[in-house]
C-alpha cells in the first residue's frame, strides 16, 4: 500500500462515504434548521430589546443592560451546560435542540441589541426633533424615520456576528443534538475510520465558506457606501 | 424558589467543588497565556502576507483565513485531536487546542491587523520610507503602532472571544474550567458547580466587555 492508498483509507474511504452519506445529510438539515431558527428568534429579540431600550426607562434598560452584558461575557458551552443540566433538576424536560436553540438565540439577542442599539444611537438627533414635532408618536418616529437609517449602519457587524454565533450550532454535538458534527462524530466511532469526520468538516466548509465570503462582501459593500 | 437554589447556587456544593474548579480555572488561564499571544503573532503574519506585494501570497493569506474563519473552532479542534490520529499524528490535548487555536485565532486577528494597517495612510509610509528607514523599519516602527492603535476595540474584542472559547478545551477532556465544573457536576448530581464556573468567566470578563463598548463608543466605531 502506498502512502497515498493508505491515507485515503483511513480519511477518505469511498465504501464508507457512501454509507454515512444519509447521517451526514441529515446532520446538515438540522444544523440548517438550527441556524435559521436562532437567527430569526436572536434577531428579532435583539431588535426588540433595543426599541424598548429607546424608551429610556431606567426600570426597562438596567434588566436590559445586564441581560446583554452577562450573555457576551458568558461562553456559550457554559450556558449550554447549565441550561440542559440544570433544567430536569427543576423538573423541566427539554430537548437539546430546545436548549441549544434558546441559548443561541440570547447570546445573538445580546450581541444584537448592542449593535442595533449603537446604530440607534448614531442617528442624529435633529432627525428624532424633527420627526417628533411633525407630531409622529415615539413609535412611529423609531419604526418609520430612525430605524431605517439605523439599520443600514448596523447590517456590517450584524452579518459577521450572526455568522460567529450560526457556527457555535457544532456545539450541539456536546448535549447530543444530532447536527452535522454529532453524525459524523458517532458514525466515527462506529467504524472506527476518520472518513465520516472528514465528510462532517467538509459539509462545515461547503455551508460556511460561501457565508464568510458573503459577509465580507456585505461589509466592504456597505463601508463603501458610507465613506 | 428553594429547589432552584439548591440546583443551581448551592453554596456547600461550591465549596466542596472549589479546589477541582480553583484548579480548572489555572489551567484556563494557562491555555489563555498560550493561545492568546500564538494568535496575536499568528495574525500578524496573516496581515503581513495579506498586504505583500505579490499576487500568490495574497491569495494564499485570502484562502487561509476564508478557510478558518468558516470552520467551527470545535470541528477543527475534534479533526486535530480525533482525526489525524489515524494519520499516525497524536498528540496531548493542549498541543492540540494550541495548534487549533492558532489556526483559527490568526485568522480573526490576522483581518483585524489588516483593516488597522489599511487605515494607516499611505503619505506614512512614503513618509517614513523617504527618511530612509527600511521597508521592514517603517512597518515595525510607523505603521504597526498606528494600525493596532485604530483597531484597539476589535483587538480587545476579539480577544475576550479567544478566551471565551478556551471552554471547548473541555471537550477533548483539557482539565480547564468549564471541564473541572462539569466533573464536579457529574458527580454531585448539580449545576452549581457550573454556575460557579460561570461566576468566575464573568468577573473576568464582564469589565473588558464593558470597556470595549466605551471604547467602540468613544472612537465613534
Amino acid at each position: 500500500m502506498t502512502g497515498l492508498e493508505r491515507f485515503q483509507d483511513a480519511f477518505l474511504k469511498p465504501e464508507l462515504i457512501a454509507r454515512y452519506w444519509p447521517d451526514i445529510l441529515s446532520g446538515i438539515a438540522v444544523t440548517l434548521e438550527i441556524a435559521v431558527a436562532v437567527v430569526i428568534t436572536g434577531l428579532a429579540l435583539g431588535l426588540a430589546l433595543a426599541v424598548i431600550r429607546s424608551y429610556r426607562s431606567r426600570l426597562a434598560n438596567a434588566p436590559i443592560i445586564v441581560f446583554v452584558d452577562m450573555f457576551r461575557a458568558l461562553p456559550p458551552l457554559v450556558a449550554i451546560l447549565i441550561v440542559y443540566f440544570g433544567l430536569p433538576n427543576l423538573g423541566i424536560n427539554i430537548s437539546g435542540f430546545a436548549v441549544l436553540w434558546l441559548v443561541l438565540s440570547l447570546v445573538l439577542a445580546a450581541f444584537a441589541e448592542e449593535i442595533f442599539w449603537s446604530g440607534i444611537v448614531s442617528v442624529r438627533k435633529g432627525q428624532w426633533e424633527a420627526a417628533r414635532s411633525t407630531g409622529l408618536s415615539h413609535w412611529q418616529t423609531m419604526t418609520s424615520v430612525i430605524l431605517p437609517q439605523a439599520i443600514r449602519i448596523c447590517v456590517p457587524p450584524l452579518t459577521n456576528r450572526t455568522i460567529a454565533v450560526t457556527k457555535n450550532t457544532a456545539l450541539g454535538t456536546v448535549i447530543g443534538v444530532g447536527e452535522i458534527m454529532n453524525q459524523g462524530t458517532s458514525a466515527m466511532s462506529l467504524s472506527g475510520n476518520a472518513t465520516p469526520l472528514m465528510m462532517a468538516a467538509v459539509a462545515y466548509v461547503v455551508i460556511f465558506v460561501p457565508v464568510v465570503a458573503l459577509g465580507s462582501w456585505i461589509e466592504r459593500r456597505f463601508a463603501w457606501k458610507r465613506a | 424558589m428553594e429547589i432552584f437554589l439548591f440546583q443551581f447556587l448551592n453554596f456547600d456544593i461550591m465549596r466542596q467543588a472549589w479546589p477541582i474548579i480553583f484548579g480548572g480555572a489555572q489551567m484556563t488561564l494557562l491555555l489563555c497565556l498560550a493561545v492568546i499571544p500564538l494568535g496575536l503573532a499568528g495574525g500578524l503574519v496573516v496581515a503581513t502576507g495579506s498586504i505583500s506585494h505579490s499576487r500568490a501570497l495574497r491569495l494564499v493569506t485570502k484562502a487561509y483565513v476564508d478557510f478558518f474563519r468558516a470552520v467551527p473552532p470545535l470541528v477543527l479542534l475534534i479533526v486535530i485531536y480525533s482525526g489525524l490520529p489515524f494519520a499516525g499524528i497524536r498528540m496531548t490535548p493542549f498541543t492540540a487546542v494550541c495548534i487549533a487555536f492558532l489556526l483559527n485565532a490568526s485568522s480573526f486577528y490576522g483581518e483585524i491587523f489588516r483593516a488597522g494597517i489599511e487605515s494607516v495612510g499611505k503619505g506614512q509610509w512614503e513618509a517614513a520610507r523617504s527618511t530612509g528607514l527600511t521597508w521592514v523599519q517603517t512597518y515595525r516602527h510607523v505603521v504597526l503602532p498606528q494600525a493596532s492603535r485604530n483597531v484597539l476595540p476589535d483587538l480587545v474584542s476579539n480577544t475576550v472571544e479567544v478566551i471565551k472559547l478556551t471552554s471547548i478545551a473541555s471537550v477533548v477532556s483539557f482539565t480547564e474550567l468549564l471541564y473541572a465544573a462539569d466533573m464536579a457536576r457529574s458527580v454531585t448530581y448539580n449545576t452549581s458547580p457550573i454556575v460557579l464556573a460561570a461566576f468566575l468567566y464573568l468577573i473576568v470578563l464582564w469589565p473588558i466587555v464593558r470597556l470595549v463598548s466605551r471604547l467602540e463608543h468613544r472612537l465613534g466605531h
